[in-house]
């Protein structure tokens, strides 16, 4: 295997992985956060507000979906092939979250009429809904853990998903997206609209962080080849201190009016979130629960020197790229919502 | 029906109906391209109308092909995990490189298309609709890429054996540049741009059948026109170029494709025809030692048929591909036909004067449709029992967790949904059609109404 800067190639695609989650989960999260509250607007108006605020560049975010696939296939064919053939019926359940979002987000605007709408805004709702559960039942299994085969592949059952860590997590995601988007949705907004979600915000940190603390206190007690690591190595436990402060920074920011600072320590917080979870994992991609020899790890599930290689280039050329676009778009349309006769 | 069945059948559907909108994408990208670009050069309103009520269209078509290509990504996955192990090596690389080099520029510059007219002066504008084609451009390279080298593979050695053997890349570049994708990438980019064009002509036609906004028709038809007969004839080499080298790297493909099956007899070629599988039998009008002539230059010289390979090395629905292989070539005939007919009455001045001529029009855009599905369908039945030609069998390629009944409850899903998405799509489409390309007023015109449907900003006045 071959090493840059002294941490080996399937190391640093590790960390390349990580990075697209992440930036999946700040981008993509405001915008499904946005679709999940969005039947907590009641007025046409503030729909379609609400909508157009995500408008131009919930689709880009979603593109972090796709390059957060290739990258795992790529870089990690035997964990992408394991646990997609093992999330077979959830994931089929997500796939159609995703079409359905796509799709009510176009649909809706394309006909006047009140129930056509409303129909629109519950499927829109529910599949982000949907998405953002299933997102964190996946990420609780593939941190906890699935029932593994001396070949790497999934032993286990349909049943094999749902136990209370997993379904924390996703409660938690949920949560997280929420209160994210409310964030984001308090940026756009005006007058009431931005008046009832500021309160959301609130009421959504407040969910959140009864959540994660659960989910936390659960994995400290239960679970312990998550928790072993920052047992061990104290050190790491400034990780969720920022994450506190991280967090106890966004009313503060929402009270004083700084959404955008409000927005940072949100996305902060995910971040500081799921460096958490890649710790806790490291250096399982997926760990094998009940024959922990089965595991897929960073080492025995990548792909050959040669691909490494070739992948890091792609991602050092590609990526600044397509920060310098999105920065574009997310420039071009900065401020408050103004509905024109582009607009959904 | 067994787990292998099921996939392909659900691989099948679910590419079929994404491939729909992918190709109008490109297509549709390019006549933006050119509309905005007359818009930018010329400065006339008419083409600004044309441009913003095709950017309208392509929003719809680009949505749906969005989130029915999610699903492709990670049918990999789900259904063929270990065609995903086999070839993750590879295919990984030309998949990540899509996400990253084609789709972030597709999406990225997508929301100042649709939502940015009132945002970004006209240059930008013009430079994100560019951008947006390129995007979608690109996607096409690397997919297609990555199909290829699974049609010719390259620049790859096998490592491991049995159920752990993978391919593993020895060569980027001659991976990149396998012996088949630069011809079949073209012969995919112009069946794209043929869709899109086709489009557009059938809309303006309708116009012009209905006499409505015939000021925004004929324009739009005439470039439309240009550009589908321009394709139509680049089509012809295209195929040509990639028909010559099925005939180079893949030689029970190419028996299959005009259903010959005896190695010692000269091969000829059919224009339609029937080819009986249990018999062997190929009968229809022929062009007799025409296969031969394009193998060999010569039209006496024996062509390696179906028998020359065993058994279980073969495609076995020979018909079928046989079939879907002549309906392309059919309808690629029938478009140049038609275009060439078309152009010539224009030179004539009688273009729009012929009613049955715009009825034709009107339906043209099935054609190329059915023609890519078909060449699709040629290109991977043709073939099969491989999945990589050659190294890994598709029986050998499926999710071995992953049971019958799984595969049954997920293609029912697809079928409902994508049913149900293709009725909207369509019913969504005509509405648009009908409602037409809208007048737009000036800058200080649009400024002044948006203002007024926004209760927002009013309150703050």
């Amino acid at each position: 295997m071959g090493e840059f800067i002294g941490i080996e190639y399937h190391v640093w695609w590790f960390l390349v992985f990580g990075a697209v989650i992440t930036g999946y989960a700040i981008l993509d999260g405001f915008d499904l956060g946005a679709g999940a509250l969005h039947l907590f607007l009641n007025k046409e108006q503030s729909r379609r507000i609400a909508l157009n605020a995500i408008g131009p560049i919930w689709d880009g975010n979603e593109v972090w979906l796709v390059i957060g696939g290739g990258a795992l296939f790529a870089g990690f064919p035997v964990a992408y092939a394991a646990i997609f053939s093992a999330f077979y019926v959830p994931f089929f359940i997500f796939l159609m979250g995703i079409i359905f979002r796509a799709v009510s987000i176009e649909f809706r605007s394309k006909e006047p009429g009140a129930i056509w709408r409303k129909t629109w805004d519950v499927v829109y709702c529910v599949a982000s809904i949907i998405i953002a559960l299933s997102l964190g039942l996946m990420l609780g299994n593939v941190a906890y853990g699935l029932p593994l085969n001396a070949d790497k592949e999934f032993a286990g059952d349909g049943y094999s998903f749902f136990h209370p860590f997993s379904i924390m997590v996703s409660i938690t995601t949920l949560a997280l997206f929420m209160m994210h988007g409310a964030i984001y949705l308090t940026m756009k907004t005006e007058n009431r609209l931005y008046a009832k979600l500021h309160l959301l915000a609130n009421n959504f940190t407040v969910f959140f962080v009864l959540s994660f603390v659960t989910t936390t206190l659960y994995t400290l007690l239960y679970i312990p080849h998550l928790s072993d690591f920052f047992r061990q190595h104290p050190v790491y436990f400034i990780i969720p201190m920022l994450m506190t402060l991280a967090i106890a920074n966004i009313p503060r920011q929402i009270k004083k009016g700084k959404y955008r600072y409000a927005f940072l320590s949100s996305a902060a917080t995910i971040s500081l979130l799921l460096i958490m979870v890649a710790i806790e994992v490291f250096p399982y991609l997926l760990y094998s629960t009940g024959a922990p020899e089965n595991s897929i790890t960073v080492h025995n599930g990548a792909s050959s020197a040669k691909t490494m290689k070739i992948l890091l280039i792609i991602a050092l050329i590609g990526t600044p790229l397509v920060a310098i676009y999105t920065a574009f778009v997310f420039w071009t349309f900065k401020g408050k919502v103004r509905l024109d006769e582009t607009s959904y | 029906m067994d787990v292998e069945v099921l996939s392909r059948i659900q691989f099948a559907f679910t590419i079929a109906f994404h491939y729909i909108y992918p190709p109008l994408s490109i297509g549709l990208g390019l006549l933006l391209v050119i509309f905005e670009g007359m818009y930018l050069a010329t400065g006339k309103k008419i083409y600004e109308q044309i441009t913003r009520f095709w950017i309208k269209i392509f929003a719809l078509i680009f949505g749906i092909g969005v989130a029915t290509g999610i699903i492709m990504e990670f049918e990999f996955g789900t259904n063929w995990a270990t065609y995903s192990k086999y070839v993750g090596d590879i295919f990984g690389s030309a998949l990540a490189a899509e996400g990253i080099f084609a789709f972030a520029l597709e999406a990225g510059f997508l929301g100042i298309l649709i939502f940015g007219w009132n945002r970004v002066s006209s240059r930008v504008h013009f430079f994100s609709a560019l951008m947006v084609f390129l995007g979608s451009m690109f996607s096409a390279i690397w997919i297609v890429v990555a199909n290829s080298w699974q049609q010719t593979p390259a620049g790859y050695q096998i490592v491991g054996e049995g159920m752990n053997a993978r391919a593993e890349i020895t060569d980027f570049w001659a991976m990149v540049f396998n012996p088949s994708s630069v011809d079949r990438l073209v012969h995919v980019w112009i069946g794209a741009f043929l869709a899109g064009a086709f489009l557009v002509l059938s809309v303006n036609a309708w116009y012009i059948l209905k006499k409505r906004h015939l000021e925004v028709a004929i324009p739009s038809f005439k470039i439309a026109l240009l550009t589908a007969t321009i394709f139509s004839l680049l089509q012809l080499v295209a195929g040509h170029r990639s028909a010559d080298g099925v005939a180079k790297n893949q030689p029970a493909k190419l028996a299959a494709l005009e259903g010959h099956y005896d190695s010692l007899s000269s091969a000829d070629m059919y224009l339609v025809g029937f080819v009986n599988n249990n018999t062997q039998r190929t009968t229809g009008i022929r062009i007799p030692g025409g296969l031969s002539f394009l193998v060999h230059g010569r039209f006496d010289t024996p062509v390696k048929g179906l028998n020359a390979f065993k058994p279980d090395e073969r495609p076995t629905q020979v018909n079928a591909v046989f079939q879907v292989y002549h309906l392309m070539i059919a309808i690629g005939m029938m478009l140049i036909a038609l275009t060439l007919y078309a152009c010539i009455q224009w030179k004539r001045g009688k273009l729009f004067n012929q009613r049955w001529l715009m009825i034709v029009f009107v339906g043209s855009v099935l054609l190329p449709q059915i023609a890519n599905q078909a060449g699709w369908f040629a290109a991977e039945m043709g073939r099969q029992p491989w999945v990589v030609y050659g190294l890994l069998r598709t029986s050998d390629a499926l999710s071995k967790t992953v049971t019958a009944n799984q595969v049954m409850f997920s293609l029912i899903l697809f079928m409902v949904v994508y049913s149900l998405l293709f009725v909207l799509f369509i019913y969504l489409l005509n509405k648009k059609i009908q409602h037409g390309p809208a007048e737009y007023g000036t800058k200080e015109e649009i400024d002044e109404s948006s203002k007024r449907n926004n209760p927002v900003i009013k309150q703050e006045h």
